[in-house]
């Protein structure tokens, strides 16, 4: 067969990416409890907590509104919250449905994959921060410069990439019927400990000594900047070295809790 | 010369204490249709998982049309159907065969590998509303997209029904004769029959043949004796016969053997009382039962 020796001898890479980031995207994008909360939770909260009082000021005398801070603190809540539970809940669904052997035995490469999940959990964080910022805008009448507006898209987006190293982590070591569970039992109480809900001033007082080292503080300080409303003193470049410092850290983590998972399965 | 499609040298798998495979050898030539029969437990998926590369032989080799399986060179001249593998449920099928004909360097047109598997009614449904046998279909569908040399079908008709694997079992042969390499593992013994022109038979973790349907038929129980008994019959009735197998389902005997003359002329002598007496050929599957030593138990 001469056909066989001409024809390239394995698929181009681009197309695969493409077609498998959309893939995982509509897979996502199509499960109710994972798009909704998603996207709708960031908004939902910010009208309990931020529509009544967005127009005060965050403090006596200042010139960030509570509404412009919130705003902040909810884009973060929201992207990370893509990233830790939809996706850490969705890979550990997926394992346990025994999707990945499927996948074992294709020629799709490994790192492909995992790009793929990636762009398409970027893809939803996307949208929940445009809903969540047209919410504001809109709603809330939150007024921020066109530069405020994009330096704290790309703020929040940039912070996520840590947390998908933690997802993937988390989809790697909890089961399938573990894995709401313990997603939320890890991501609901550092999102308050960091301040994401209320002002860490009015947090307990160890929480207060804890907070400034984990990674959705030091996420919330950088968001919180590009409104003008950090809540302590140090600079971004400490915080952007923080976060570089979690993403190594949660990504050598899913890369430990993948290749457990894959001895366990392929050995 | 080229490569064998499949080749295990020496292969051996544990999984802890447990041996699934023990020393295999064996090779399997493009365009060659091979059966691989076993009970539960014997190895075949073992076998199937180390040819493809997604386990890890613990000693011996395993190569791919002359690579190593993992290598995606290899990997992209083959398609795969695996017993219990899942498919993400929320794509509709159209998608899912789009976005694995992405992983394959000259796919099938979409429509045509979809065809092939008779799903083009359910083309738009979600893959969870699929029912188990449209579920198999839709692996085919997935293993035939990359318009691959090879072909692995782990249990493929498993959940099928009568006309469905009727029509599966079409598809394959027809897939075959375009000389495609077909290794396919199989409870239903008739499939083998009807499909391979080699039947390797495994049984705990070892091969004990290797041969044509027709050679392994010749080699063991050729023939079968049936007859119905008014009472259930007397042990000793049956003592010291040259038979590979036999099966007392109440009042119902089914003997298997290559001496069918000689067991009936010692069944008459004894005076055992026989009704509707049929004595026929043997398939596969009781050749197979005979040869693994394995009592059957409806």
């Amino acid at each position: 067969m001469s056909a066989v020796a001409t024809r390239p001898t394995t698929a181009p890479v681009l197309p695969m990416l493409a077609r498998q980031s959309y893939a995982e995207f509509i897979k996502l994008f199509r499960v109710p409890a994972f798009s909704a909360t998603s996207i709708v939770l960031p908004s939902m909260f910010y009208a309990f907590i931020g529509l009544g009082q967005a127009s005060e000021p965050l403090f006596p005398g200042s010139h960030v509104t509570f509404g412009q801070y919130f705003l902040a603190s909810m884009a973060l809540y929201g992207v990370a919250n893509v990233m830790v539970l939809g996706f850490g809940i969705s890979l550990a669904n997926e394992r346990g449905q025994k999707q990945d052997l499927l996948m074992k035995s294709t020629p799709l490469p490994a790192p492909i994959y995992f790009a793929a999940k990636a762009l398409s959990a970027l893809a939803i964080a996307l949208i929940a921060i445009v809903v969540l910022g047209l919410f504001a805008a809109v709603a809330a009448h939150v007024q921020l410069t066109t530069g405020q507006w994009g330096t704290l898209g790309l703020r929040a987006m940039l912070c996520s990439i840590p947390f998908i190293g933690l997802g993937f982590a988390l989809g790697y070591v909890a089961g399938p019927n573990s894995a709401p569970a313990v997603t939320n039992l890890i991501y609901l109480p550092t999102a308050f400990a960091s301040g994401l809900f209320f002002p860490l001033r009015l947090l307990p007082h160890f929480l207060q000594n804890v907070a400034p080292y984990l990674p959705l503080y030091r996420a919330a300080q950088l968001v919180w900047d590009s409104v003008g409303a950090r809540t302590e003193g140090g600079s971004i470049s400490t915080d952007w070295l923080y976060m570089a410092a979690y993403a190594v850290g949660f990504f050598l983590l899913a890369f430990w809790a993948y290749r457990r998972d894959q001895g366990k399965k392929f050995n | 010369m080229t490569d064998p499609a499949v080749q295990l040298t020496n292969t051996s798998k544990r999984y802890g204490d447990v041996e699934a495979l023990r020393d295999v050898s064996l090779s399997i030539e493009p365009g060659e249709v091979v059966a691989m029969l076993g009970p539960n437990g014997a190895g075949k998926t073992t076998s199937i998982s180390l040819m493809l590369g997604v386990r890890n032989p613990s000693s011996g080799g395993a190569r791919l049309f002359g690579m190593d399986p993992k290598n995606l060179k290899a990997r992209s001249r083959v398609g795969v159907m695996l017993q219990e593998s899942g498919v993400p449920g929320m794509l509709r099928v159209s998608e899912i065969v789009d976005l694995f004909r992405s992983y394959y360097p000259a796919p099938l047109p979409t429509s045509e590998a979809i065809a092939m598997a008779g799903l083009e009614e359910k083309a738009h449904s979600l893959v969870k509303d699929l029912s188990g046998g449209q579920h198999q279909r839709l692996y085919l569908a997935l293993a035939v997209c990359g318009n691959p040399d090879a072909l692995f079908l782990d249990e493929p008709t498993v959940g099928m029904d009568v006309e469905g694997r009727r029509r599966f079992l079409e598809e394959v042969g027809e897939l075959a004769a375009k000389g495609r390499t077909v290794v396919l593992t199989t409870h239903y013994l008739e499939e083998a029959d009807q499909l391979a022109q080699r039947v390797i038979v495994i049984d705990h973790g070892t091969v004990i043949a290797d041969a044509s349907p027709a050679a392994i038929k010749a080699r063991v129980a050729g023939k079968r004796i049936t007859f119905t008994t008014a009472a259930p019959p007397e042990d000793s009735q049956l003592a010291g016969l040259p038979l590979q197998s036999r099966v007392v389902e109440d009042h119902r005997v089914r003997l298997l053997t290559n001496e069918p003359e000689g067991v009936l002329r010692e069944l008459f002598r004894r005076g055992v009382p026989m009704q509707d007496l049929e004595v026929s050929g043997a398939d596969l599957e009781e050749a197979f039962i005979a040869m693994t030593h394995r009592e059957v138990h409806p």
